[in-house]
């Protein structure tokens, strides 16, 4: 685990030639999202009765806190661990000195949880300032969010570090991350999905986070199912872990 | 230590890729507090066996041993002791010149106070104080060939891996790399590089090796390897247009005649003596007698010439 943390510090002290240009989008982007759906989209999904049961901002917001989330998680463990393997040769450099290759993978996921859990700590104040959590238990979705997270950025940093080019990259773009975004109960109910589509949904481990993170923040969670969602991302950022350090492996010992 | 003393002993060390054979069963020993050589044309294995010394690329087959302990089980504890140039650079562009011997050097456990000082002096040692605050993308390429050299020193190794250190460096920064590896020597760090210069061999090697298609050609000090695998002098000739046929002109007076695609290599250990008769019998645009060096034995050996 030292290890680990040492090439952890190492993302951390790059990080902080970024963190201005990042910490500016982490703070506007909320506002920006929670206002054009809250105040704008809302007002013509609201027209007349509720028929999501509460107001439109207060359903997407917690959807939004975790879609943000894997969209942090998703573009670090991409790019930047392709980067790290073939362009910057950073991993190189920490394997020619003590790290394994474990250390390498898992300071890496340290990173990405800790950029997710900056961001999504922000949203989570901006969904208080626009008054969308109705529970105390509301505060537990931001770890549910980094869960997600590290669900989304071990799976794809395995997927990275197995990809042959860069195009790969966009692709799972393309075909994954963005259709999740769209359709994984973020911004309307997985319901609503024709059959097929939605076992697919269920599937997602952004619409475990997604569903946990809204009774969470409503206020309707219960213990039971706050555990298989719980179980699930944590089982998928487990196989996650497990196959990203046989990718690292077979790409960076040869 | 076992192995009489030797930092690195390998016996029949052996890497493949796939069919590809990289290094084929080669032996060699490398003694404390000497420098150490590995010569070869592109593709020779040199990087393969030095990425083996390293700890970074598994064994194929054979032996190997490095500071006395297996790479296989000893990875991460031999390389804690080791400083490594890699042949490809992997400096990090979005850090500063010293906060990338800062970073790299607590990779290795070292406190950061320590490596502050530490950053300092070994960027007073490449002499790269001055950029110290810059960032590392815009440096010349000796510069960051220089700063990766200052890196690999930042955890005081025992024995230092260079692949190609100044491979792509101006002359006058080959001089100052070539200085600092001549001090690192005399304080008493054990050093194996690669190269595809001879001068380079001859300035800091005290013994090397001669690798081609994965194999030992050769192994003795650069003084050696002349002495017993080329002759005294050589006498080069250059022509204007196409090179007469040389067949048979010298036959009896030289050891060896060695035809190149722009000059012809006249091998003996008088040289003087040659210059009329080529003169009169061949014409050729110039003529230099020049001592034999080590290119010339490595061009016997692999019938190429080490020119980049
Ligand atoms: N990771 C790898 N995968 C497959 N083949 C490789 C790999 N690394 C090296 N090789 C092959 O092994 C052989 C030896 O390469 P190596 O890099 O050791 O040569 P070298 O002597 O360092 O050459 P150069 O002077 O060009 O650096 C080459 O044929 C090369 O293509
Ligand atoms: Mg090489």
């Amino acid at each position: 685990m030292t290890g680990a943390m040492l090439a952890y510090e190492h993302w951390l002290a790059s990080y902080r030639r970024l963190w201005r240009a990042s910490i500016v989008s982490s703070i506007l982007n909320p506002i920006l999202y929670l206002a054009a759906l809250g105040v704008g989209l809302g007002k013509l999904v609201n027209h007349g009765a509720h028929p999501l049961g509460v107001s439109y901002v207060t359903y997407v917001a917690p959807g939004m806190l975790v879609a943000a989330g894997m969209n942090i998680a998703a573009f670090e463990s991409t790019w930047p661990v392709m980067g790290a393997i073939k362009w910057t040769r950073v991993y190189h450099a920490m394997l020619a000195a003590p790290l394994r290759v474990r250390d390498v993978m898992i300071g890496h996921q340290l990173y990405f949880a800790s950029r997710v859990a900056a961001s999504t700590g922000l949203y989570l104040v901006a969904l208080a300032a626009f008054g969308t959590l109705h529970s105390p238990y509301a505060v537990l979705a931001w770890p549910v969010a980094v869960l997600a997270g590290v669900a989304f950025s071990a799976p794809l940093a395995a997927y990275a570090a197995w990809a042959p080019k860069d195009s790969y990259l966009a692709a799972v773009f393309r075909f994954a991350v963005v259709p999740l975004f769209l359709f994984s109960g973020t911004f309307f109910p997985v319901t609503r999905l024709p059959e097929g589509l939605r076992q697919l949904a269920y599937a997602t481990p952004l619409w475990h986070g997604v569903d946990l993170a809204r009774h969470l923040t409503l206020g309707t969670v219960t213990w039971g199912m706050a555990l298989v969602h719980v179980a699930y991302l944590v089982a998928f950022a487990a196989a996650g872990l497990w196959l990203a350090e046989r990718a690292y492996t077979r790409k960076l010992v040869r | 230590m076992p192995d009489g003393g030797a930092l690195i002993h390998a016996r029949g060390l052996t890497k493949r890729f796939g069919p590809l054979c990289a290094v084929d069963a080669i032996d060699f020993d490398v003694r404390k507090g000497e420098a150490f050589g590995f010569l070869g044309p592109n593709g020779a294995g040199k990087s393969s066996t030095m990425r083996m010394i390293g700890c970074v690329s598994p064994v194929t087959d054979g032996t190997l041993r490095v500071l006395g302990l297996d790479p296989l089980t000893d990875g991460p504890a031999i390389r804690g002791r080791l400083g490594v140039v890699p042949q490809m650079d992997t400096l990090d562009n979005e850090l500063t010149v010293r906060e990338n011997l800062v970073i790299y050097g607590r990779y290795f456990g070292l406190s950061r106070r320590e490596l502050r000082a530490r950053a300092d002096d070994l960027l007073e040692f490449v002499q790269l104080e001055e950029r110290a605050n810059d960032p590392v993308e815009p440096l010349s390429g000796g510069m960051k060939r220089r700063l990766t050299i200052a890196r690999s020193l930042v955890n005081d190794p025992e024995l230092l891996l260079l692949d190609e250190p100044t491979t792509g460096l101006d002359p006058q920064a080959r001089h100052v790399v070539w200085d600092r590896l001549f001090r690192l020597k005399q304080r008493g760090v054990t050093l194996v590089l690669t190269t595809h210069y001879m001068d380079e061999a001859e300035q800091l090697c005290d013994r090397l090796v001669i690798m081609h298609q994965g194999r030992i050609a050769e192994e003795g000090s650069p003084a050696e390897l002349i002495q017993r695998l080329s002759t005294r002098e050589v006498v080069e000739l250059r022509f204007a247009g196409d090179t007469p046929p040389v067949e048979g002109v010298f036959d009896g007076r030289v050891a060896r005649v060695e035809e190149l695609p722009d000059r012809v290599l006249l091998y003996t250990d008088d040289g003087d003596a040659l210059v009329p008769l080529a003169h009169e019998r061949l014409g050729p645009q110039s003529v230099l007698v020049r001592r034999s060096t080590l290119e010339d034995v490595f061009l016997r050996l692999t019938g190429r010439t080490l020119v980049d």
